[in-house]
């Protein structure tokens, strides 16, 4: 018999239907395979029983001839989706034993779709990092190994998610994506990942980091994988103030990698002096195999470019240090009480002694770039920026329908190597940013591997509400990357 | 501009966390690092520029003024660190 946790989400959810094997047999297989990866550390809690009830449903479903569209697929959810009765940390100590009494609104929608929870990932503390090393709950580890031997980055914030799925502990997971979080981890371990526009997925029941740029994703090993997930999270929610009030289109059906007709802008802007020479000419192959597909390559400029991530560091920690505001040790979540502490002395110590230094800079951060007589030039001055940012993608689109980039500017990095820097690893997300900034839709997937062996991402930008046209161009390099190579088992 | 140590306390005294000296004095290196950085955004001419209030372009909804939740006193306070008598408790605040 094949291995079940081989299969993708759409061979399992076909193979289930046509009763090639039970729900029961694959949760089983990839509850079998978390339970010896703990050395990957990609779960902070795992829930084989939750995932195990799903599967028997959707046994009885098929036996009743009532399949639903994620039947008998078991998936892993990032630990910043508030899931009811189990504890929800965005891995950090301040949640450490909250157990939500809601549930988010795109796990809520997984789960009536007929999915199963294997667990809740691990991830960077409040999604703020690029390595998965901010964790309260220790470091994720990359099923992909460095040639020396050193244990790798899965990338960042949504670690666990990348880390589990390219070790094969489940076949596609929930992300959250706010300058990166789904793309840059996805392209460090060979898997594929999408951010949809803002405002296609609920943001309700997810721990908030920067609400005007956080948003939910699909992370799975497949394209057509990512549409299944996708079009099972997106849709209008009048909980979210933001959420848009438009249908949820078939993105699985409307898979084509016919790109007649297509203009694919390379914008020059990505190309800065000393780029990684192999990451260059991933991105020169990627060109090619656009062309292949019948997409027409034009050069295109996205001048405000390098001043994205200063940008993002404004935006970010300013929405950070507002939406952080709430952990006051009063209503859930950690509290510390000093002996004799009144009110602000405790929720200084519950704060001091609950965030990771991570959080802490980023809270500062925010707090004095909102604070009198800095607030118009950092705060202002950024969200001015960000206007131009978002006009440069407006021009570009108006000579090609979706731009093609690298993914990262580099491949998995050493755990530890950056942790010292914190303006290094900020570095790590200068391809993302600018797309999360203008809210656009944007794929990652995997291209090739390094000469170390490492995968390397490439990257699809596309118009506000085209994720249809960022999936069908990213299954057209898909189709002619052939990518297959995967980890060696060493845990 | 840079900021010192004190600038660290006032800033972390309204972000209600708790630093030591020694922790404020570690934080002033690693703060102005970042804020050097960012502050090449002033360079970037922004004469006319409106800043960005909705990426993407969204109205907002209005519902009827009207209960559509509550009655759930006990689930919102059954991850209070501390309830009693149906009330978040909190140390005294007025002596």
């Amino acid at each position: 018999m094949t291995d079940l946790t081989n299969l993708t989400v759409a061979e399992i959810r076909d193979g289930f239907r046509d009763g090639e094997f039970s729900a029961r047999e694959v949760t089983e297989a990839f509850s079998a395979n978390i339970a010896a990866a703990k050395t990957l550390n990609a779960f902070i809690v795992e829930t084989p029983d939750a995932a195990l009830a799903a599967a028997d449903a959707a046994d009885a479903a098929r036996a009743s001839g009532a399949l639903k569209p994620l039947s008998g697929v078991p998936i892993g959810m990032k630990d910043l989706f508030c899931t009811q009765g189990t504890q929800t940390t965005a891995a950090s100590h301040i949640l450490e034993g909250f157990v939500p009494q809601y549930e988010s609104t795109v796990s809520a929608k997984l789960w009536s779709a007929g999915a199963g929870m294997l667990g809740k990932l691990n991830m960077d503390q409040f999604a703020m990092g690029s390595s998965n090393e901010t964790s309260a709950f220790g470091n994720v580890v990359s099923p992909w190994k460095a040639a020396d031997g050193k244990a790798l980055t899965p990338g960042g914030s949504s670690g666990g998610s990348s880390s589990a799925i390219a070790a094969r502990l489940c076949p596609a997971a929930t992300g959250t994506d706010t300058g990166g979080s789904i793309r840059q981890p996805a392209s460090f371990t060979g898997i594929s990942g999408i951010k949809p526009t803002y405002g296609r997925c609920s943001r309700w029941g997810i721990v908030a980091f920067a609400s005007s740029l956080d948003q939910a994703g699909a992370m799975a090993r497949t394209v057509r994988d990512n549409a299944i997930l996708l079009e099972n999270m997106a849709g209008f929610d009048p909980k979210d103030s933001t959420s848009l009030d438009l249908p949820v289109p078939q993105w699985e059906a409307g898979l084509s990698s016919d790109l007649r007709g297509k203009k694919v802008g390379i914008p020059k802007e990505y190309r800065p002096d000393g780029l990684n020479p192999e990451i260059a000419a991933l991105w020169d192959k990627g060109v090619a195999w656009l062309k292949d597909a019948g997409a027409e390559i034009v050069d295109v400029s996205l001048p405000h470019t390098q001043y994205a991530l200063p940008t993002y560091y404004i935006i970010a920690p300013a929405e950070a240090s507002s939406n952080l505001a709430r952990y006051d040790g009063v209503r859930y979540g950690q509290r510390v009480l000093p002996d004799g502490a009144g009110l602000q002395d405790m929720y200084a110590a519950t704060r001091a002694a609950g965030f990771g230094d991570e959080v802490k800079r980023r809270i500062m951060i925010g707090t004095y770039v909102l604070s009198a007589g800095f607030y118009d030039a950092y705060y202002t001055q950024a969200c001015k920026v960000r206007t131009l940012i978002a006009r440069d993608f407006e021009q570009a689109f108006t000579q090609c329908d979706l731009l093609l980039t690298p993914t990262a500017p580099s491949a998995a990095f050493a755990l530890g190597e950056k942790q010292a820097d914190p303006l290094a690893m900020y570095l790590n997300d200068v391809f993302t940013v600018p797309a999360s900034l203008a809210g656009l839709p944007a794929m990652s997937l995997p291209g090739g591997l390094d000469s170390a062996g490492l995968p390397l991402g490439l990257q699809i930008i596309g118009r506000p509400l085209d994720e249809q046209g960022v999936l069908n161009a990213s299954l057209a390099l898909e189709e002619r990357a052939g990518f297959t190579a995967r980890a060696e088992k060493w845990w | 501009m840079s900021i010192d140590r004190d600038t660290v306390k006032k800033v972390a005294g309204l972000a209600r966390i708790a630093v030591t000296d020694d922790e404020a004095q570690a934080l002033v290196p690693e703060l102005n690092n970042i804020l050097g950085w960012v502050e090449q955004l002033g360079e970037v001419d922004v004469s006319g520029v409106e800043p960005m209030t909705a990426v993407i372009p969204n109205h907002l909804r209005l519902r009827d003024d009207v209960v559509t939740d509550g009655n759930v006193r006990d689930r919102v306070l059954a991850n209070a660190p501390q309830a009693e008598h149906g009330f978040f408790a909190v140390p005294k605040v007025i002596e």
